[in-house]
């Protein structure tokens, strides 16, 4: 049934871009379907209630129309609101403003301008559900034939009775945007007799997609998710109206209770639940917002300080005022900038769909696993993820796992697990890509390298260049070309898109046990806990979330590891000693490590290391400020912020510190420009 | 910068040393004091480093190294032009900031074909003033290579 609801939406695009669409997959899908429809005859009436759907209602028709699963007929379902058979529905217009509510009934018929204009009916309707109660009627008399479809025009028309102790004006408010952009007319009174046919009619229909709808929302909420032109919320759409498609997943369950029959009584009783309140705000204006709250907090910190200098001691008064402002400003920032965090689950849940459709497309088995979903990161990254993570998981899947056969051969099980995590870490939101398959055929690489020439033949490489290697250019090992991948842009652009949010994307690949592909993305806009630090007398942040531990070398703690290298002793592991002055060039030597401190740092590859620092002032929670936007990406350093008294320190980017000190020249992020 | 014609030019004319530069009018945000800079890792000599401006983190630019001369040493008589290109903004740091000037678009001079002591590019054209010479500097030059030399 997800399948079904992945193809209508393919068909949908298809139809609504010129595209093909894959022949087989649809009938083999609607095969599957029937099949399932003879077991449980019920449950097939969804698919065609998918079609009726309010919104955009061509592109979902057309074409599911000319499909064999639309046997079962097009035909109007009149969508019935939570109250839906209720008998306070069919009191007379009299009893109902006896009880201080009066009727109204709306016509309203958008022209396709209203579409155009970005406007939608549902959304009006939606609206209007908050004035009164509603009973909508959909006609869809005016839809022509297929072939005649414009497929941007507008053919629904919608009869309303809307039950509400509002007067008209507040109806005629819900449309005030669209009132030039639709046949609107709203009258006193009920046209009970029409609706009374058509609520008949209705109740004609078979009922039976709202169990089924319900199931599909347990199963898998993913596929209600707010994609507005997937299908799958038109499914809940034609059962709850209205609500269902952006309602959060708190409401369709809410939703469900009211709509199956046996429950309807308390439903109605228990009333229908409020969807929280949005409004929808410029961008703009958000980020402008956040600006100026930052600029507050250091404004605010820079004046505690200044007050701290001027009159040690100070009067208690000041320094009382000062202490509620800073906590009045942190809680600012803090409402701020959840305004732009958003959890990483809506582009998560679209993987799922990706998953599914490259697995059937290459035969294989594979279970997609998540964590981390609530992680929060900005808007912007959101927004700029889903690209590069449908290409990681199109090249897990096609590349990384292999078919059952194979894996069942090898040993494993049949089922291969893609498993996409995401968490913070150092201050930056960490997306692993990991899969339990076959890893980066080195050898093949290699060879596939040298063929196109980006390598000479005698290059000796480590396997980490190797791996790396695939985010060339043009670079692609599949063999036959095919939807998915070998078309030779792929890693490449990850990696660009990747860098373009101020990224980094990492590869672990182990033969035979698989791949964990790692981005690395900042939290833009984020504010960030860090350990204040001073290095070769300047000050630097290095993210707290990095620190292990803070530690004081000990002379007999330091070993000699080579002509430079030192390690430090920590509890019987030996872990490398990083002076940090000297990796940022800050010094031209290396410091004495016991005249320092040492923080235990664990980085992206899980490593440890011990950043020497010469002292620590403090810690402190510091604004991200970025240095890309005037300049450049400072290799070694994260970001930079404004300290208290006004100065900007540099966020130390521990990551690239320990691959710094892993002998990699700083600079150059790969070092494939090197060898290659 | 558009030159046509009759067309007046606004420059914001500068010393370094002793001598005289300026650069568009329209290009400059503002002009500030010294105050002690922030040294970035990794970066090419003449990038001083950043600077608190107002909640924004600007690069400042030491001009006098810039323009291949002695690299300046700041105190507090030195001044930042704070100037925006292509949506960037920088601050140069020169030692003072001497005039405004008017100066009709047909009397500049393009540099002469000279030795590379200092980096032509830099120099989009030279204007007589009064027995005095400044040098337009051409603030697109002094962007674009930020970024390879930093990289």
């Amino acid at each position: 049934m997800l399948k079904s609801a992945d193809v209508l939406a393919d068909l949908t695009a298809a139809s609504r871009d010129g595209g093909s669409v894959d022949k087989s997959r649809t009938s083999d899908l609607v095969k599957e379907l029937e099949a399932f429809a003879k077991g449980t005859p019920l449950p097939v009436a969804a698919p065609v209630a998918e079609p009726v759907r309010q919104e955009a209602p061509v592109a979902v028709a057309a074409p599911a129309a000319p499909e064999p699963t639309d046997d079962a007929g097009f035909q109007p379902v009149p969508f019935s609101f939570d109250d839906f058979g209720d008998e306070a529905d069919e009191a007379t217009p009299a009893e109902a403003e006896g009880g201080g509510r009066s009727v109204f009934t709306v016509r309203f018929k958008p022209r396709s301008d209203l579409y155009a204009k970005g406007n939608e009916a549902v959304l009006l309707m939606r609206d209007l559900a908050k004035v009164g109660d509603l009973q909508v009627i959909c006609e869809i008399d005016a839809l022509p034939p297929i072939d005649q479809l414009d497929p941007e025009g507008a053919y629904f028309s919608w009869l309303i009775r809307v039950e509400t102790d509002k007067d008209e004006d507040a109806i005629r408010h819900v449309f005030e945007f669209a009132e030039w952009d639709c046949l609107f007319e709203v009258k006193p009174g009920a046209d009970e007799a029409l609706f009374s046919v058509h609520t008949a009619s209705g109740e004609d229909l078979p009922m039976a997609p709202v169990p089924f709808d319900l199931s599909m929302l347990d199963e898998e909420p993913a596929a209600a998710a707010p994609v507005a032109d997937a299908p799958a919320p038109a499914v809940v759409a034609a059962v709850s109206v209205e609500e269902a498609p952006l309602a959060p997943p708190s409401l369709p369950r809410a939703e469900k209770a009211i709509a199956a029959e046996a429950e309807k009584k308390e439903a109605a009783v228990a009333g229908v639940p409020a969807a929280p309140q949005t409004i929808r705000v410029d961008l703009d204006r958000v980020d402008r917002l956040i600006n100026l709250v930052g600029e507050l907090v250091i404004n605010q910190a820079m004046l505690a300080q200044s007050v701290v200098e001027n009159e040690s001691g100070g009067s208690s008064a000041i320094n009382l005022g000062l202490e509620e402002l800073q906590q009045l400003t942190r809680e600012i920032q803090d409402s701020v900038m959840a305004i732009r965090a958003q959890p990483v689950k809506p582009v998560f849940q679209r993987m799922g769909r990706i998953v599914r459709e490259i697995a059937d497309m290459t035969g294989k088995n594979v279970r997609l696993v998540t964590e981390g979903e609530n992680t929060e990161v900005d808007k912007t990254v959101i927004d700029k993820l889903a690209e590069p993570l449908t290409h990681m998981i199109r090249n897990a899947v096609d590349h990384g796992l292999e078919t059952p056969e194979k894996r069942l051969a090898l040993g494993k099980n049949a089922e291969g697990v893609l498993r996409l995590t995401a968490k913070h870490r150092s201050g930056r939101i960490v997306i692993e890509i990991a899969d339990d398959g076959a890893g980066i055929n080195r050898e093949r690489v290699r060879s596939k390298a040298i063929e196109n020439g980006l390598i000479a033949p005698d290059a000796n490489l480590s396997d980490e260049d190797i791996d790396n290697l695939i985010f060339h250019p043009g670079f692609s090992t599949a063999e036959k070309l095919s939807d998915i991948s070998g078309r030779g842009v792929g890693m490449d652009v990850v990696k660009r898109s990747i860098q373009q949010l101020g990224g980094r994307i990492s590869i672990t690949s182990k033969p035979g046990k698989g791949s964990i592909f790692t981005m690395s993305l900042p939290l833009t806009l984020a504010v960030l806990d860090g350990m204040v630090v001073t290095v070769a007398n300047q000050t630097l942040v290095v993210p707290l979330t990095a620190i292990v531990e803070t530690l004081q070398p000990e002379k007999q703690d330091i070993h000699a590891f080579g002509p430079t290298q030192r390690l430090i002793a920590i509890r019987d592991t030996f872990c490398p000693l990083v002076d940090v002055g000297h990796i940022l060039n800050f010094r031209s030597y290396l410091a004495n490590p016991i005249d320092g401190v040492a923080l235990l740092v664990e980085s992206e590859g899980g490593g440890q290391r011990a950043l020497m620092v010469d002292a620590i002032q403090g810690q402190r929670q510091v604004v991200i400020k970025s240095l890309e936007a005037n300049y450049t990406n400072v290799p070694g350093i994260a970001a930079a912020t404004i300290l208290g008294d006004g100065r900007v320190a540099l966020i130390l980017d521990v990551d690239a510190v320990v691959t710094a000190s892993r002998g990699h020249a700083l600079s150059s992020e790969m070092t494939l420009s090197a060898t290659g | 910068m558009r030159v046509s014609g009759n067309d007046m030019c606004e420059l914001i004319a500068f010393t370094i040393g002793e001598q005289e530069f300026c650069v568009e009018v329209m290009a400059v945000r503002e002009i500030r004091g010294w105050t002690p800079a922030t040294p970035l890792p990794h970066s090419p000599g003449y990038v001083r480093g950043v600077i608190n401006l107002r909640g924004v983190v600007l690069p400042v630019m030491d001009m006098s190294l810039r323009l291949g001369m002695e690299p300046t040493d700041p105190s507090q008589r030195h001044v930042i032009i704070v100037i925006q290109v292509g949506g960037q903004l920088v601050g140069l740091l020169v030692d003072a900031v001497s005039d405004i000037l008017m100066v009709p678009a047909a009397s500049i001079q393009p540099p002469p074909d000279m030795s590379k002591e200092m980096d032509r590019d830099f120099v989009q054209g030279i204007i007589p003033i009064e027995g005095r010479m400044v040098c337009l500097i051409q603030l697109n030059a002094l962007f674009g290579t930020i970024e390879s030399e930093a990289a």
